[in-house]
């Protein structure tokens, strides 16, 4: 029986649906089974970001209100065959699933996968109560600013009061050239704030744009910072010890042998 | 550029210099702790009438208070939150 993660964040625009791909594409290539599902109903965007818009026939709505069979409404990765995606309905709203069918979904799918993915929809309502409710554990993702560290605040004690403790936090888009200036908080100031467990840190990396306009998860390129450091989170995530990927500034040596053509 | 303004500048690069001005992380790490606090202590309306009406009952046992002057608020004071209950007493009751 598979484990069931939510990823979710509270404010909109953060890394959600990168993170639920990258992650989700990560485990794959380790071997893990994999589904992702996309629960953002009415704003449907894992299937751009991993590639996968032109082969959707069914969605999570027709799954839950019988229209289609769970299986059939499964698509099949272009990369890897052990990972798959539950797209969500373009066309309904977020009423149209209630928790209780989610848990149900969620319950199902856990039988045929070791890790279901549920990417959630920004906000505190329907659509994260929907998220939220199958799910074993969650990760928050927050960026280093203070709107996105306040509303992670509030998600942490919403997911509390769905029975979900302990939430791992994954720090999105930090620039450490700017928190060495001190223009940003740093990894420990938000950890010190939202006082839970750190599950890695992603460096701000225009790879990220560049892999989501060609619907590529970043972790399949070597070349990506952002794209190591979510191998890295899977890596954690599946319960190795993996160090948390110093972020500082690349160093003259790792310059010079980038200049050079050596990866660094 | 006046000449106070020159001054200023340079006073600005010699801080910097000398690591005395923090940027906008401490500010940052500042106003979130501060809001944080406001945010965590807050409960809903109806948790609160609920609270309102539990201590009532309470006091009610000792004194008669005035049930609509009885008012239960946070109250947010620089960097802490206090729960502030004005209870208006009518009379105390005299245990014999």
């Amino acid at each position: 029986m598979g484990e069931a993660i939510v990823i979710t964040s509270g404010k909109g625009g953060v890394g959600k649906t990168t993170t639920t791909a990258n992650l989700g594409a990560a485990l794959a290539n380790m071997g893990h089974r994999v589904v992702l599902v996309d629960a953002d109903i009415g704003l449907r965007n894992l299937d751009v970001v991993m590639g996968l818009e032109n082969r959707i026939v069914y969605d999570l709505v027709d799954v839950v209100e019988g229209f289609a069979k769970l299986k059939p409404a499964l698509i099949k990765d272009k990369r890897f065959d052990n990972l798959y995606l539950l797209p969500a309905a373009q066309t309904r709203d977020k009423n149209a699933v209630s928790p209780e069918q989610m848990r149900q979904l969620v319950a199902d799918l856990k039988e045929e996968f070791d890790w279901v993915i549920i990417d959630c929809p920004a906000g505190i309502e329907q659509g994260f109560r929907n998220a939220v409710a199958g799910a074993d554990r969650a990760v928050v993702v927050a960026t280093p600013e203070v709107s996105s560290v306040r509303d992670a605040d509030r998600i942490v004690g919403l997911l509390e009061a769905h029975d979900i403790v302990k939430p791992l936090l994954l720090v999105n888009r930090l620039r450490p050239a700017m928190v060495k200036r001190g223009e940003m908080m740093d990894i420990d100031d938000i950890i010190e704030i939202l006082a839970i467990e750190l599950l890695g840190v992603v460096p701000e990396d225009e790879g990220i744009v560049m892999s989501s306009n060609r619907g590529e998860p970043a972790v399949l390129s070597d070349r990506s910072k952002a794209g190591e450091a979510y191998r890295n989170i899977a890596r954690r995530l599946a319960g190795e010890e993996v160090p948390v990927l110093a972020v500082a500034e690349d160093g003259l040596l790792t310059r010079l042998r980038r200049l050079m053509g050596w990866s660094g | 550029m006046s000449q106070r303004g020159r001054a200023g500048g340079f006073l600005d690069l010699i801080t910097r210099v000398l690591g005395r001005d923090e940027g906008s992380r401490g500010t940052a790490k500042e106003r979130l702790k501060l809001v944080l606090i406001h945010d965590r202590a807050s409960l809903s309306p109806e948790l609160l009438e609920a609270l309102r009406a539990d201590m009532m009952k309470v006091i009610t046992a000792y004194m008669d208070i005035d049930s609509d002057g009885f008012k239960v608020e946070f109250e947010r004071q620089d960097d802490a939150v206090a729960l502030v209950a004005n209870i208006p007493i009518v009379s105390v009751k005299r245990h014999a």
